[in-house]
């Protein structure tokens, strides 16, 4: 076999120019395929990365009626029958192996009541929040503090803004120490937070406004246990996971709204928690790119093809050429097998060497479509690895007729000719 | 008997008619004996000499190679019996070109599945014993005529078989190399390897210790060993004194030419 190998590389290497004229097809097809997979994969990690998950994989499972999210803007809108989140359902879904936070808060959509000195903010999200909130959304402290054990316990009235509520409500002056009346309660602003990672949301339909509509105007924090002191009420709790991965995100977000609904079974109108599934989304968008990549695969398909046909021509021509050195070889004791094995091999090596060619090809023409195009490319190593695999079963496949050719001369034939 | 051959009959069918090639061939070959089959172009000879190398199968006969009746047996085994019984020798020597005489020394070696140390070895020592222990690493391309045939005869030597089948091995080789080749073969008879030989010359079917002539697909014993080899010492000697004769004359040439000048 080895020495098979070493004939066969011996056999290319003293026809140079044949064996890369003959590499030429399969060499143009797998370098087609490696740079139209490279782009696929560099869209879709893109996608992935900058799209859902706003980098940091969180999947908010939230409140909704008929497959809307359910806002809450006044008592009357709080749907029924619907408990709050207890401490064992959160342990529950922070023991799922593919999520690695969990954390649940009330929110409401706020028109105004809410005041410092002579302005006030309205259209904006105040959410009560527990101590996971800030590490699981990767919140973190701008100025100020973030809350501490005592704040819960002792119900303070203090707040955390964003800096977009920082910046509309205080207009530049320091927010720190400073009281904010909310439904006429008044709260010492004690941290203003940042997001870490956060993105642009692409905002299409009203469901993507409502989506991100949460951090438009900017955003309250206050504990959770101080809830009541401006609603009245304990009130539904919508909950934000943060997945292991970004994989992960659609299992996660649907494993943890069935512990959710498995909880509660009396609310009104339909209420369940549903899981928002980006990936879902974006999966649908790549779907429809890919219908069209698979026909660009399969043309690049078409020249291996014809790149195979190509293989085996020559091969057949190199048959003929060493006719006497195949009768010499089965008169001096060599058995059918032996040569045929010597062909296949031969054609396996060629095709093998033009997949590996093939592969160099693509990597280095999906750069160049990155650097003239700004596409985004991603070498993916499994489809490298099958197209060279693939361009060796090409020259299996196509080296056989040629092959079985050779190991069937009859060798007195094959030694009287010259 | 190494060899035994009995109403060995071949026809080749061309489609519309079959033409006869052998006709009732019966030759037996013991351990050790050194054989020509001399004949004609279109004789047979070529033919027989492909059925006792179990590259064809006579149309009807037995066949016996070292008492194992060969015919009754697949393609498969048939190769195996070239590559450990016969060792090849042929006219156009048939060595690959693009490998050093070493390669193609080892390649039944290859064939039957010896390791690459082991066969390097051995045929550096078939190669010796040929007497091209200086010329192992040259390309067929760089060795002469009568080198090359050395290789080809190392190469069927090298798998220690017990026959040798040379099919006309000074065809393509001047008279000088064929005397050389000659000996070699001798050389190796008398180290008990059996040789069948075909050609159609009288001198190099001379060196043989026993000759058949094949005619139209019919063979016949000629004459016995004694008298072969007589023949052979007055055919040597014959050369020598012809040899002789033209050293004389050229130094007698040689002397007129000075004479003319002085």
């Amino acid at each position: 076999m080895l020495e098979n190998v070493r004939l066969a590389f011996q056999g290319i290497w003293s026809h140079k120019m044949r064996s890369f004229l003959t590499m030429l097809g399969i060499i143009i097809g797998i370098a087609a395929i490696i740079s139209i997979v490279s782009t696929i994969q560099g869209t879709n990690n893109a996608l992935r990365d900058r799209l859902v998950g706003s980098g940091n994989n969180t999947v908010k499972v939230n409140l909704s009626s008929g497959g809307m999210d359910i806002t809450i803007y006044d008592s009357s809108s709080i749907p029924e029958g619907v408990p709050m989140v207890s401490e064992e359902t959160l342990a529950k879904i922070q023991s799922l192996s593919n999520v690695s936070s969990v954390t649940a808060y009330n929110t409401r959509f706020v028109s105004d009541g809410v005041f410092y000195k002579s302005s006030s903010l309205t259209e904006f999200n105040i959410h009560g929040i527990d101590a996971n909130f800030f590490k699981t959304l990767d919140y973190r402290v701008k100025s100020g503090r973030t809350f501490l054990r005592d704040d819960y316990t002792n119900f303070r009235k203090v707040l955390i803004i964003d800096q977009t509520a920082s910046a509309n409500l205080f207009r530049g002056e320091n927010p720190i120490g400073q009281t904010v009346d909310i439904n006429k309660q008044p709260f010492t602003v004690v941290g203003v937070v940042y997001q870490v990672s956060s993105y642009t949301p692409n905002i299409q339909n009203l469901d993507d406004y409502y989506t991100n509509s949460d951090n438009s105007n900017g955003l309250f924090f206050v504990p959770k246990a101080s809830w009541p002191i401006i609603f009245n009420y304990d009130e539904p709790e919508n909950v934000i996971i943060k997945a292991s991965s970004t994989d992960d995100m659609t299992n996660a977000g649907t494993a943890t709204a069935s512990i959710l609904n498995s909880t509660f079974s009396n609310a009104s109108d339909n209420v369940v928690y549903q899981a928002q599934d980006l990936l879902g989304i974006v999966k649908q968008q790549q779907e429809l790119s890919n219908t069209t990549n698979m026909q660009l695969i399969w043309i690049a398909g078409i020249s291996l093809l014809v790149g195979g046909i190509g293989v085996m021509n020559i091969m057949l021509v190199s048959v003929t050429e060493r006719t006497s050195e195949i009768g010499l070889k089965k008169a001096i004791g060599a058995r059918k097998g032996v040569i045929l094995g010597q062909f296949l091999t031969e054609a396996a090596v060629l095709t093998s060497m033009g997949g590996l060619l093939g592969v160099g090809a693509g990597i280095a023409m999906s750069q160049l479509i990155h650097r003239f195009s700004g596409i985004p490319v991603a070498i993916n190593i499994p489809a490298a690895v099958v197209a060279v695999l693939f361009s060796m079963a090409i020259g299996i496949v196509f080296g056989l007729l040629p092959s079985v050719k050779a190991s069937n001369l009859d060798p007195i034939e094959a030694l009287r000719r010259e | 008997m190494i060899l035994k051959l009995d109403h060995i009959y071949k026809d080749y069918n061309t489609g519309k008619l079959v033409v006869p090639v052998l006709h009732d061939v019966s030759l037996h070959v013991e351990e050790g004996e050194y054989v020509a089959i001399m004949g004609p172009s279109g004789s047979g000879k070529s033919t027989l000499m492909n059925i006792i190398g179990c590259l064809d199968r006579p149309t009807s006969g037995s066949y016996e190679l070292n008492g194992e009746n060969v015919l009754n047996k697949d393609d498969r085994s048939m190769a195996e019996i070239r590559l450990r019984n016969l060792g090849f020798v042929f006219q156009n020597f048939q060595l690959l070109p693009k490998q050093s005489a070493l390669e193609n020394v080892a390649l039944p070696l290859v064939y039957a599945g010896v390791r690459r140390r082991e066969r390097q070895r051995r045929a550096a020592e078939a190669l010796t014993s040929v007497g091209l222990q200086d010329r192992m690493n040259f390309q067929p391309s760089q060795l002469s005529g009568g080198q090359k045939q050395r290789v080809a005869i190392a190469r069927a030597m090298v798998n220690k078989p017990r026959l040798l089948l040379a099919d006309e091995p000074t065809g393509a080789l001047d008279s000088h190399s064929s005397i050389e080749l000659m000996k070699l073969f001798q050389r190796l008879n008398d180290d008990g390897v059996t040789i069948v030989m075909i050609t159609h010359s009288p001198d190099i079917a001379a060196y043989a210790r026993r000759t058949c002539d094949i005619f139209d697909g019919v063979i016949s014993e000629r004459r016995s060993g004694h008298i072969n080899a007589a023949q052979r010492a007055e055919k040597e000697a014959e050369e020598e004194a012809e040899r002789a004769l033209a050293r004389m004359r050229q130094a007698s040439r040689r002397r007129e030419q000075t004479g003319g000048l002085a």
